[in-house]
């Protein structure tokens, strides 16, 4: 057995950690505004969403390196701004993988607001909570499922891209090179024993990881939705 | 009495709800009406949970609404407690949790007076077995006295009930009045009460707002209302009657005596303390006429009245409005008896009414 590199696995780690924590950020509010508009654009934003879980990975990597690139309008403004380039760098991964993962956080959550539905909230109106409140004191414990799903799918969808990375990132160690670009790589130079840790090592974590937590969803001490 | 004004316009798609009225309240309101009246629109109105109604609401010296000036209160501001038809516990928290979300949000800088209390409000709704449950593990009835219990902890100036007995069984229903009725002596809020069920209404209530077709038709004392013929269509022409005042007297042969004025009536028996004061919802359908006083007849009920008015309308039927011992009754039978008898405005009659007919229908 030769030896093993890490790298990958931490930046890979790294890489979805970061990706959840915005898509939550971001992915929350929106998904909200669409569990309770009466907008008509919603169809509209909802298309937009879950477009990356029918485009080809290229498509999206191409454009996503047309934009990203310096001379694309996001990545000139990050040239401006940072002095780097945001192509072939962590900061541009980050971005794609966001994209990329979108409607693996935003579906569940919506999902599991509409089933919240507005009654709970005109409760907790009605009770004295304040919208804000409301949405930490009822809204969110009663959807901590779509929590719990969203976290783990954005997590695993994003350990597990590669079309979009191998495009927008390429294979810099340290800093794009993650597992699935490792796995590639080793496979390439027919380095298949290094091929095989890498690969059960990610198919062991994502088993236990979904056994987790459909246990934790058999567990809750209330049954919703 | 507290003062509710409402001028409110909502249109939800085929439906307008039109209502102005000032309301007296006083103990609990019956809202009363079929379903689509708007009953539970006025509430939701009333509770600000209807942000695309317009118009005015106030109550006592607030507003709580006047589109014109821009102003709406939100909910969470409302001095209201609302108990909903459905309960809408929050399932991830236990009963105490829930009780315990609404005492903490509950309205300050109200003095000692109007606080309501955690130990009062356990005690008075029963609530302290199911204090550790999980609502999802409760059965409708309890639920539903977790609700009350949790409108009240807000310690509301106004409490708002939308049919909370609507899901329950018979036998739930009446494990479940008593405890209403508690709340409002205990701790005389006005409740604004809302169903579609007149013995509820009449069990319940002192006062009713009758609504049909979103509007607001007629408001006042219950039994005021329930006697004026001309909205006998909205409050039940068959079900509607008289609220006749008893005094329950001594229980003998499976009969219990009520004392209405100088009369006797008699019904099957019911564990009331003698002397009580009680009202006894008797149907118009359920009287009958004689010009002389029967003998040899099974109707154990027979009561001397002056006839005051005979209404004949469209149907076979006419509606007697008889006075006895100064209370009104009505009684429902057909022309033809009416021409047969002879009667006649100002006539000395005899009501006759079968005991049977009273199973369920006196008050406390």
């Amino acid at each position: 057995m030769g030896s093993l590199e890490l790298g990958p696995v931490w930046l890979s780690l790294q890489l979805a950690t970061v990706t959840v924590i915005v898509l939550l950020l971001v992915g929350t509010p929106l998904a909200w505004w669409l569990a309770y508009t009466r907008s008509r654009i919603k169809p509209v934003i909802e298309a937009l969403i879950a477009l990356p879980l029918v485009l080809p990975p290229t498509v999206l990597g191409f454009y996503l390196l047309i934009l990203l690139g310096p001379a694309g309008p996001i990545g000139r403004f990050w040239v401006q701004l940072t002095d780097s380039a945001l192509t072939f760098s962590f900061s541009g991964l980050v971005i794609a993988s966001v994209i990329y993962s979108f409607p693996f956080v935003v579906q569940p959550l919506q999902n599991s607001f509409q089933g919240v539905g507005r009654a709970p909230l005109e409760a907790a109106a009605t009770l004295g909570a304040k919208p804000l409140d409301a949405f930490f004191s009822v809204a969110s414990p009663m959807a901590i499922r779509g929590y719990v799903t969203a976290i783990i799918l954005g997590f695993t969808h994003t350990l597990g891209e590669f079309g979009v990375v191998l495009m927008v990132g390429g294979n810099i160690p340290g800093s794009t090179r993650v597992i699935s670009i490792a796995i590639y790589e080793h496979v390439e130079t027919l380095s298949y024993e290094q091929a095989h840790i890498l690969s059960l090592g990610l198919l062991i974590f994502s088993f236990s990881v979904l056994l987790g937590v459909y246990i934790f969803n058999r567990r809750l001490p209330f049954n919703r939705i | 009495m507290a003062k509710l004004t409402t001028q409110s316009n909502l249109l939800l798609d085929n439906f307008l709800f039109d209502s102005a009225e000032t309301l007296e309240l006083n103990g609990i309101t019956a809202i009363f009406g079929s379903s689509g009246a708007g009953k539970t629109t006025l509430l939701r109105i009333l509770a600000g949970l209807e942000n695309r109604a317009t118009g005015f609401v106030s109550y006592e010296n607030e507003i709580w609404q006047d589109t014109k000036n821009g102003v709406f209160i939100p909910s969470y501001e409302r001095k209201i407690g609302y108990v909903f038809q459905d309960g809408r516990l929050f399932s991830h928290l236990t009963v105490e949790d829930n009780l315990y979300y609404s005492l903490k949000r509950a309205h300050k800088g109200l003095n000692e007076k109007t606080t309501i209390g955690f130990s009062e409000t356990i005690k008075s709704l029963d609530l302290q077995p199911l204090l550790h449950r999980y609502p999802n593990f409760l059965s409708g009835g309890e639920q539903q006295r977790v609700a009350m219990g949790r409108a009240l902890l807000r310690s509301p100036q106004l409490l708002l009930m939308d049919e909370p007995l609507s899901a329950l069984d018979l036998k739930r229903k009446a494990e479940i009045l008593p405890y209403i009725k508690n709340v409002a002596n205990q701790f005389q809020i006005p409740i604004l009460y809302v169903t579609h069920n007149i013995d509820e209404a009449t069990h319940l209530a002192q006062r009713m707002v009758l609504l049909s077709s979103g509007r607001i038709i007629a408001s006042g004392e219950i039994g005021e209302i329930l006697e004026r013929a001309d909205l006998w269509p909205l409050t039940g022409r068959l079900e509607a009657g008289a609220l006749l005042q008893a005094t329950v007297g001594p229980t003998k042969k499976g009969m219990t005596h009520l004392l209405v004025g100088e009369e006797t009536l008699k019904i099957p028996a019911v564990s009331i303390e003698p002397e009580t004061k009680a009202r006894l919802r008797v149907q118009a359908k359920e009287v009958a006429i004689a010009t002389e006083r029967p003998s040899h007849l099974s109707i154990r009920n027979i009561m001397t009245a002056r006839l005051l008015s005979i209404e004949t309308g469209e149907s076979a039927f006419s509606e007697l409005l008889l006075d006895v011992g100064g209370q009104h009754l009505r009684s429902r039978i057909t022309r033809e008896a009416v021409k047969e008898l002879e009667l006649c405005e100002g006539q000395q009659v005899y009501a006759l009414i079968k005991s049977v007919s009273f199973e369920g229908r006196l008050f406390t």
